[in-house]
């Protein structure tokens, strides 16, 4: 990495806005990615990530504001733009005659004119069936791949280029524990080894937390949360929910200081209080009811909430 | 910035043009080798020659010759333009469907590696398919090449058949909005104009507002072509105006050529911006559906 690049962010979105027909999807949406940082972009299903990263990929036309990405706007960008960004994407029936090998070596000679001392480009062929572990397969028909060998292959496809910058839609979708690991792994290998800035979309919270430096939360088509995941953990967990019956009728009552409210209730009921249950909120709490009302259709009203739990 | 920038501008271009050349050189490998289009070849060559061999007998009015020898060349243009529309605009709305093309889209100078593949392919996958048809005819009819030198006619009429035609099935490819409509729009028409193209009887049978409408596309033409190539010159005496219109067959072929020559890249580039992720999946999500 040069210089300049670290002081400019490599991603840049002002008031980013989309709409489909009637529909606005996203609302103003801003934030940035410094080079080298591995980025999530999490939210519910429907709430406009893949929207945001295709704009990013150069592969959508916005509606209106300005997108910055590696110093280009995506949406007029060079041949020289694309070879320094990757793009994982999920294929599911091209290329079944070709073979691994073949095809990665197709599709990395693209990107030798654009390699340089210090990154040179592609990446050799057997080098990358090593790192996404498919070196057993490299010589066997795609179209006799398992699903998880596959998105192995989206992977590889991906990096063969050495991107600056790599995007990533849903990458684990469909992904059995193990395979989801092993692609942790990786994603952390790529950040760290071969200093690429990272953007993925997930709507799995637990992913967003394990891989991600900073954590972007996109709902109500705007962003409600940008934040490291322990950052935003601690904010959700000021609040603390205390559950209790009494006379055979249930209560629920959230306060920031338990203990205080719990020597009250009982110096007032005393044994009559049964079945106290005292729990922080977590950041899973918040997100899943963002979730909930997001699916329930309130989805601006989801974010609102969202904002002043945050 | 500068020093990461590629130097000239035209070598990356056609460093991709090379690397098409050898992605196209790689998938007709793939196709000879495919049973599927092993089959496929096998197949149109057995219902072709089939044909010609049930009808051996039949002698032609106005000449001296038999239905193979005239109905061979025909058959053979309409295959050619056949194979020609129908193979790039089936593969094209497939990669379209299953993001092969959007792969291409998400590497520098990609779809011109892939455009380029897609040219070398179905160019190529006229040998097959005319070799499939000559050899078992060549073994079973007699005076099918009425002099040798009509294979360079041959020649020819085939590479400016391809400029003609081949675009016209990357049109529908680019066009139709899925794999299932392109039987609607590519099968459909093609299989009407063999039908009044003088494939399997001649033109000259037909009203004569057919004759000009089936005059208007390359199919006749090729089929003219290639009937002057394999005939005697006395055989022209059955086609319109009594001659092979060889002059005329270089104009329509090459205004077809060159027509499409202007308006597919502008028609391609207008389908790939329009590729994305988005889509790709939309298309997935529709297909397991056309399944069930």
């Amino acid at each position: 990495m040069r210089e300049n690049e670290h002081s400019a962010p490599v991603v840049e979105v002002r008031d980013l806005r989309m709409r489909y027909g009637a529909t606005d999807v996203l609302t103003g949406v801003d934030f940035t990615v410094g080079a080298g940082e591995v980025v999530c972009l999490l939210g519910p299903n429907g709430a406009g990530k893949t929207t945001t990263i295709e704009i990013l990929e150069g592969f959508r036309q916005r509606s209106a504001g300005s997108v910055s990405v590696l110093g280009e706007d995506p949406s007029r960008a060079t041949e020289g733009w694309r070879a320094r960004t990757g793009v994982v994407l999920q294929s599911w029936r091209d290329h079944p005659r070709w073979t691994p090998r073949r095809l990665l070596d197709q599709m990395g000679g693209y990107y030798a004119p654009y390699g340089t001392a210090e990154r040179p480009r592609p990446t050799p062929t057997e080098e990358l069936l090593d790192v996404v572990g498919l070196t057993d397969l490299a010589d066997q028909k795609i179209s006799t791949f398992s699903g998880g060998q596959r998105r192995r292959l989206d992977v590889a496809m991906g990096i063969v280029g050495r991107p600056d910058l790599l995007f990533l839609d849903e990458p684990t979708a469909g992904f059995d524990p193990q395979a989801r690991r092993e692609f942790h792994h990786l994603v952390h290998r790529l950040a760290d080894l071969e200093d690429t800035t990272i953007l993925l979309t997930t709507h799995d919270l637990d992913e967003a937390e394990k891989l991600a430096d900073r954590v972007l939360i996109l709902a109500g088509g705007r962003i409600v949360a940008d934040d490291t995941a322990e950052r935003l953990a601690l904010r959700a967990a000021i609040e603390v929910e205390v559950k209790w019956s009494r006379d055979g009728e249930r209560f629920v009552h959230a306060t920031q200081d338990a203990t205080a409210f719990v020597h009250r209730l009982l110096d007032e009921h005393g044994a009559a209080v049964e079945d106290l249950e005292v729990r922080r909120a977590s950041l899973e709490d918040a997100y899943l009811a963002l979730v909930q009302r997001h699916e329930s259709g309130q989805s601006d009203e989801a974010a609102q909430a969202f904002t002043e739990v945050i | 910035m500068a020093s990461r920038q590629p130097a000239p501008t035209g070598s990356p271009v056609l460093h991709a043009v090379r690397l098409g050349l050898a992605r196209g050189w790689a998938e007709f490998v793939q196709s000879l080798r495919s049973s599927q289009d092993q089959w496929f070849y096998l197949f149109t060559a057995f219902l072709a020659v089939g044909y010609l061999y049930l009808r051996r007998d039949t002698p032609v009015e106005g000449t001296d010759l038999m239905l193979p020898s005239v109905a061979l060349p025909s058959i053979l243009g309409g295959l050619v333009a056949f194979g020609l529309v129908i193979g790039p605009a089936y593969a094209l709305a497939m990669e379209k469907e299953d993001g092969t093309l959007l792969r291409a889209k998400a590497v520098p100078h990609g779809l011109v590696g892939y455009f380029a593949g897609q040219l070398v392919l179905h160019s190529s996958s006229i040998v097959p398919q005319t070799v499939a048809v000559l050899v078992p005819s060549f073994l079973l009819f007699d005076g099918l090449m009425a002099d040798p030198s009509g294979w360079f006619t041959v020649a020819w009429v085939l590479v400016l058949g391809l400029l003609a035609t081949l675009p016209i099935g990357m049109m529908i490819g680019a066009l139709v909005p899925g794999v299932q409509k392109v039987g609607m729009w590519g099968m459909l028409p093609v299989m009407l104009l063999a039908g009044i193209s003088g494939i399997f009887y001649p033109i000259t049978a037909l009203w004569g507002w057919v004759q000009v409408v089936a005059q208007l596309f390359p199919m006749y033409w090729l089929g003219l072509g290639m009937r002057s190539a394999f005939l005697p010159e006395s055989a022209a005496a059955i086609e319109i105006g009594g001659s092979w219109r060889t002059v005329e067959t270089v104009a329509v072929l090459g205004a077809w050529a060159v027509a499409s020559a202007l308006v597919v890249p502008v028609l391609l580039r207008r389908m790939a911006r329009r590729q994305s992720g988005s889509q790709v999946a939309a298309a997935r999500e529709a297909a397991t559906q056309w399944v069930k």
